[in-house]
C-alpha cells in the first residue's frame, strides 16, 4: 500500500495532462488499476483473517517520531476492498458516461487522487499520514463535486461541502495532536492498543469532542448533514462513489478505528446514540418526501450513516458485527442505486420520480440491477441487506440502555427506507399505467454492466454468508470490539422477534408505498426543515463572518497610508506594552552608567535635533537638524566603545543629508510650509510610543538581565577566524550570510533607485521610458 | 547616563511617529530617518554601555579584556545602519517620482477613500 498510494496520486495528476494528449479519451482500461487492488485486497483478506499482519514502516520525520507507516488489518482491508471494488465500477462507468467529453481526464484525475487518499485513510498507521489523506479526500472531493464548475449551484455545493468537512478536519487535527501528546506516539496501532490511557486522561472530553466533530462532519451527521444532499450536484458516478460508498464512510470508519480506546464511556454512548438516532430518523423521513431520485438516495444515505453511528455507540460485540454488515451492504446497494439513477438520468434526461415510470422494457439490465438493489436496501432475503437489517435489529433490541426507544426508532426508519427503496429501485421501472417515460439516449455497455455487477455482489454476499462472515465480518468486527460476537450468521435463524420485526417492516413499507399519494405530501411539510434548517444557520454564520471581515478590512485598510502606519504602530506598541516588566524598568531609572561629558552632549544633540525638526522654519533647516541627530548618534557610538559604528554612522549621515538636501528641491512643495498642527491621535500614539521605547531601552541596557550570547564570538574570534576586531569577524565570518543579505538589500535599493531616476529623466525629457 | 539615552531614544521615536502620521510625503521621509536613528540606538544600548573598551583582542591575547563592550549588538547595528540607509535612499527617490506623478505632498491624495 505504501507505494500504491503515491503511484495513484501521481497517476491522478498525470491523467489530465495525458488525457489532453490522448484527445480527451481515458481508456476503459484505467479501471484495471482499482480492479487489481481489489483482487489483492480479497487475496490478502484470507491471510489477515488467519491473524497475519501486513505492515510497512519507513521513517519520515524521525525527530518527531512521524513515520510513513501503513498497516493492513481486517477492518482496513475490508475498506480497501470496498474502495477499490466500487472504484472499479465507478471508473469504468464514468469512462463510458463521459466518453468524448473533454472534461473526462480531469474527472478521472481527481478520482484517482481521491481513491489514493481513501486507501490511505483505510491503511494509514500514523496519525500524520492519516490526516494528510483525510485532507486530500476533502480537496479532491471539492474538485469532484464542483466538476460542473460552470454552474453556480455546483460551485455553491462544492464550497459548502469543502467548508463543512475542512472545518471538521481542523477539529480532527486538534484531536490528533492531543492524542499524540497524551499517548506519546503517532503510531495508530500503538495508540489503539493503549487500553484505558486516553479514557483515563483529563483531556479525554476534549479529544473525544474534536475527533467526533471531524468524523461527524465527514460522515454528514446531524446537524452537519446538510452538505451531503447539496453535494448531489456532483456527477452521478461521483455521488455513487463519494457520497454513499467511501468518503462519507471515512468518518464512521475513523470512529470505529478509535473505538477500542475512545469508546465505552457514558459520554461516547450518549453522543453517538443521540446524534446517530437523530440523523437516522431525520434522514429516513426526509427521504420519503423527495422527488429527485438522487436527493432521495442522499437522504436515505444519511439515515444509514446515522444507524452506523448509533451502532458504534452501543459498543456491544453484536453491534460491532452489525456495523460491519450494514457498512458493507449499504456500500454495495447504494452505489448500485446511484449508478441506476445515473442511467435513468442519462437515458431519459430526468430524475424526477413523478415523471419516471415503466422503464423496464427500455432498460432491462438497469431494471434488474435496480430491483436487486432495492430488495437489498429494503432488507428482504436472500440479499445482503437483509442480513444487515437483521443484525442491526438484533444489536439495537439488545442495547444496554434505551432499547425500546432505539428499537422503535430503528424500525420506523427502516420502514421509511423500504419505502425509499421501492420508490427509487422499483417504481421507475414499473407503474406503466400511463405509458412509459420516453428513452432519449441508449446506454453504453459499461454503464449497464457496472450496476449489475455491484448488485450481483450484494446477492452473492447474501448467499455466501458463511465465508463472508469468516473472512470479512468477524475479523473486522473484532478490530472494533475486542470481544467476539457469537458466530453463525445465516439468512434463516428460526422464528424470532427479530424476524417478526423484519417482516413487519417490509409489510409497513409496502403499505406506505401503496398509499404514497397521501403520505408523501404529508411528510413533505416537515422535510424542508431538515434540508434547510441547520444549513440556514450555517450560512448565516458564514455571512456574519464575511461581513465582519469586510468591516474589519474597511476599518484597517481604508486606503489611507496614514491609517496603515498608525494601525501597524499601534499593534506593535501594544505587544511591547503587554510584554514589558515595568517593575524592573522603574528600578533601572536610578541606575546611572558612568557619566561622560561627551555622552551628555551627544544625548542632548540627539534629543534637541529631533525636537528642532518639529519647529524648523524651512525644509532645509529640518534636514540640518536631522544631520545633528545623526552626528549625536555617531558620538554615542564613539563614547561607548564602538569606533566602527561611529565611523560608518558619520559617513552614512553625510550621504543622507546630501540626499535629503537634493530631494527637498524636487518634492512638491504644496503642504511642506502650510502644515497644520499635529492630530491629537498622532500625538497620543507618539507619546505612548516614546514612553514605551524609553522604557524598553532602560530595560535593555540593564547589565545581567539576560545572559549575553556574545561569549562564543569573543572566545573564538582569534581561535577560529584569526581576527582581532570581533565586530568585523562577526560581520564577515560568523554571520556572513547576514552581511550577504545586507549587501543584497543595498544592491536592490540602488538598482531600484537608479531605474526610477532613469525613468524620470526619460519622461521629463519627453523620451520613452526604458 | 542610560536614563539620558533612554530619554533621547524615546523622544526621537515619538517625534518619528509624529512625522510618520503627518500625512505628507516630506514628513514621511523625515519620520523614516528619525525612526532609523531611534532603533539603532535602542539595539546599541541593549549591549550595555562600556566606556573606552572596544571589542578588540589585543596582540598576543586570545580573548578581549574583561569588561569590553558586547560585539554582537554592534555588528547588528552596523548591518542595520547600512540597510536603513539603502531603504531611505530608495524611499527618497521613490518620493520624488511619486511627487512627480501626483504633484502633491498630501499622502491622502495618493489613493484610498479616506479624506
Amino acid at each position: 500500500m505504501h507505494w500504491v498510494i503515491p503511484c495513484l496520486v501521481a497517476a491522478g495528476c498525470l491523467i489530465p495532462a495525458l488525457g489532453r494528449w490522448w484527445n480527451g479519451r481515458v481508456p476503459l482500461i484505467a479501471s484495471a488499476v482499482p480492479a487489481a487492488i481489489a483482487a489483492v485486497s480479497i487475496w490478502q483478506q484470507s491471510l489477515l483473517a488467519a491473524g497475519e499482519v501486513v505492515q510497512f514502516h519507513a521513517p519520515w520525520v524521525p525527530s518527531a517520531g512521524i513515520a510513513w507507516a501503513f498497516r493492513l488489518d481486517p477492518l482496513g482491508n475490508l475498506f480497501v476492498g470496498l474502495i477499490a471494488g466500487i472504484g472499479t465500477a465507478v471508473v469504468a462507468y464514468s469512462a463510458a458516461a463521459y466518453s468524448g467529453d473533454a472534461r473526462l481526464p480531469r474527472l478521472h484525475g481527481a478520482l484517482f487522487v481521491f481513491m489514493a487518499a481513501m486507501l490511505g485513510i483505510a491503511t494509514a498507521d500514523d496519525l500524520v499520514v492519516l490526516f494528510l489523506c483525510w485532507e486530500l479526500t476533502t480537496v479532491s472531493s471539492f474538485l469532484l463535486v464542483g466538476f460542473d464548475h460552470q454552474t453556480e449551484a455546483a460551485r455553491v455545493a462544492a464550497r459548502r461541502a469543502l467548508l463543512v468537512t475542512a472545518t471538521g478536519g481542523l477539529a480532527l487535527l486538534t484531536g490528533f495532536v492531543a492524542i499524540s501528546v497524551v499517548a506519546g506516539t503517532t503510531s495508530i496501532s500503538t495508540i489503539v492498543a493503549s487500553g484505558d490511557l486516553l479514557r483515563a486522561h483529563a483531556a479525554y472530553p476534549w479529544i473525544l469532542g474534536c475527533i467526533l466533530a471531524g468524523a461527524f462532519a465527514k460522515s454528514a451527521q446531524f446537524p452537519l448533514h446538510f452538505w451531503l444532499p447539496g453535494a448531489m450536484k456532483a456527477p452521478t458516478p461521483i455521488s455513487a462513489y463519494l457520497h454513499s460508498a467511501t468518503m462519507v464512510k471515512a468518518g464512521v470508519f475513523l470512529l470505529a478505528r478509535f473505538s477500542p480506546v475512545l469508546g465505552g464511556t457514558d459520554a461516547w454512548f450518549a453522543i453517538f446514540v443521540g446524534i446517530g438516532a437523530t440523523t437516522m430518523v431525520l434522514g429516513a423521513t426526509a427521504a420519503v418526501a423527495q422527488d429527485d431520485l438522487k436527493r432521495l438516495l442522499a437522504y436515505s444515505t444519511l439515515s444509514v450513516l446515522g444507524l452506523l453511528t448509533l451502532l458504534l455507540g452501543l459498543g456491544t460485540p453484536i453491534a460491532a458485527r452489525a456495523f460491519v454488515v450494514t457498512w458493507m451492504a449499504h456500500a454495495l446497494y447504494k452505489a448500485t442505486l446511484f449508478l441506476i439513477a445515473g442511467n435513468i438520468d442519462h437515458a431519459t434526461g430526468t430524475r424526477s420520480l413523478t415523471a419516471l415510470r415503466g422503464l423496464r422494457g427500455a432498460l432491462p439490465a438497469t431494471a434488474a440491477a435496480g430491483i436487486i438493489a432495492a430488495v437489498s436496501m429494503g432488507g428482504a432475503p436472500p440479499l445482503f441487506g437483509f442480513l444487515a437489517k437483521e443484525t442491526a435489529y438484533e444489536a439495537v433490541f439488545e442495547a444496554p440502555r434505551w432499547a425500546g426507544l432505539l428499537g422503535s426508532l430503528t424500525v420506523a426508519s427502516a420502514v421509511c427506507l423500504v419505502f425509499a427503496a421501492l420508490r427509487s429501485g422499483v417504481q421507475p421501472f414499473w407503474d406503466s399505467g400511463r405509458g412509459a417515460t420516453p428513452v432519449l439516449r441508449a446506454l453504453p455497455i459499461p454503464m449497464q454492466a457496472a450496476p449489475v455487477a455491484l448488485g450481483t455482489l450484494g446477492l452473492v454476499a447474501g448467499m455466501l454468508v458463511g465465508p463472508a462472515e469468516r473472512f470479512w465480518i468477524a475479523p473486522a468486527a473484532l478490530a472494533i470490539n475486542q470481544s467476539a460476537a457469537p458466530t453463525g450468521l445465516s439468512l434463516w435463524h428460526g422464528f424470532t422477534p427479530i424476524l417478526a420485526a423484519s417482516a413487519a417492516t417490509l409489510a409497513l413499507g409496502a403499505l406506505v408505498f401503496t398509499n404514497r399519494a397521501r403520505v408523501v405530501p404529508w411528510v413533505g411539510r416537515f422535510a424542508p426543515w431538515v434540508a434547510t434548517g441547520p444549513s440556514a444557520i450555517w450560512d448565516a454564520g458564514w455571512r456574519v463572518l464575511l461581513q465582519g471581515a469586510r468591516w474589519q478590512t474597511s476599518q484597517l485598510q481604508n486606503g489611507s497610508p496614514r491609517r496603515y502606519v498608525a494601525t501597524t504602530l499601534a499593534a506593535a506598541l501594544a505587544v511591547i506594552a503587554v510584554g514589558l516588566p515595568w517593575g524592573t524598568i522603574v528600578g533601572a531609572v536610578h541606575e546611572i552608567a558612568p557619566f561622560e561629558i561627551v555622552a551628555l552632549a551627544a544625548g542632548l544633540l540627539v534629543m534637541g535635533g529631533s525636537l528642532i525638526t518639529l519647529r524648523a522654519p524651512t525644509p532645509l533647516a529640518a534636514v540640518a537638524a536631522l544631520g545633528a541627530v545623526g552626528v549625536g548618534v555617531s558620538l554615542v557610538f564613539l563614547v561607548y566603545s564602538a569606533p566602527d559604528l561611529a565611523l560608518t554612522q558619520l559617513v552614512v549621515e553625510v550621504l543622507t543629508v546630501v540626499l535629503f538636501a537634493l530631494v527637498v528641491r524636487l518634492l512638491p512643495r504644496a503642504k511642506t510650509q502650510t502644515m497644520g498642527s499635529h492630530r491629537p491621535s498622532a500625538i497620543v500614539l507618539a507619546t505612548i510610543g516614546g514612553v514605551l521605547m524609553a522604557g524598553l531601552s532602560l530595560l535593555a541596557s540593564q547589565p545581567g538581565l539576560l545572559e549575553p550570547t556574545s561569549a562564543y564570538f569573543e572566545l573564538n574570534s582569534v581561535a577560529l577566524a584569526h581576527g582581532r576586531n570581533i565586530v568585523n569577524v562577526i560581520l564577515v565570518d560568523f554571520r556572513s550570510l547576514d552581511t550577504l543579505g545586507e549587501i543584497v538589500v543595498l544592491t536592490v535599493a540602488a538598482l531600484g533607485a537608479v531605474s526610477l531616476l532613469a525613468r524620470r529623466r526619460a519622461t521629463s525629457t519627453g523620451g520613452i521610458a526604458p | 547616563m542610560n536614563v539620558l539615552l533612554a530619554l533621547a531614544i524615546g523622544t526621537t521615536f515619538g517625534i518619528a511617529v509624529l512625522w510618520l502620521l503627518r500625512g505628507s510625503l516630506w514628513s514621511l521621509l523625515l519620520g523614516l530617518a528619525l525612526l532609523g536613528h531611534a532603533s539603532h540606538l535602542l539595539i546599541f544600548v541593549g549591549g550595555g554601555l562600556a566606556v573606552a573598551a572596544p571589542p578588540l583582542v589585543a596582540e598576543g591575547a586570545l580573548a578581549p579584556a574583561a569588561g569590553a563592550a558586547d560585539p554582537l549588538p554592534q555588528a547588528l547595528v552596523l548591518t542595520a545602519i547600512v540597510i536603513a540607509f539603502a531603504i531611505l535612499a530608495f524611499a527618497l527617490v521613490l518620493a520624488v517620482c511619486a511627487g512627480d506623478a501626483a504633484n502633491t505632498d498630501d499622502l491622502d491624495a495618493y489613493g484610498g477613500e479616506s479624506q
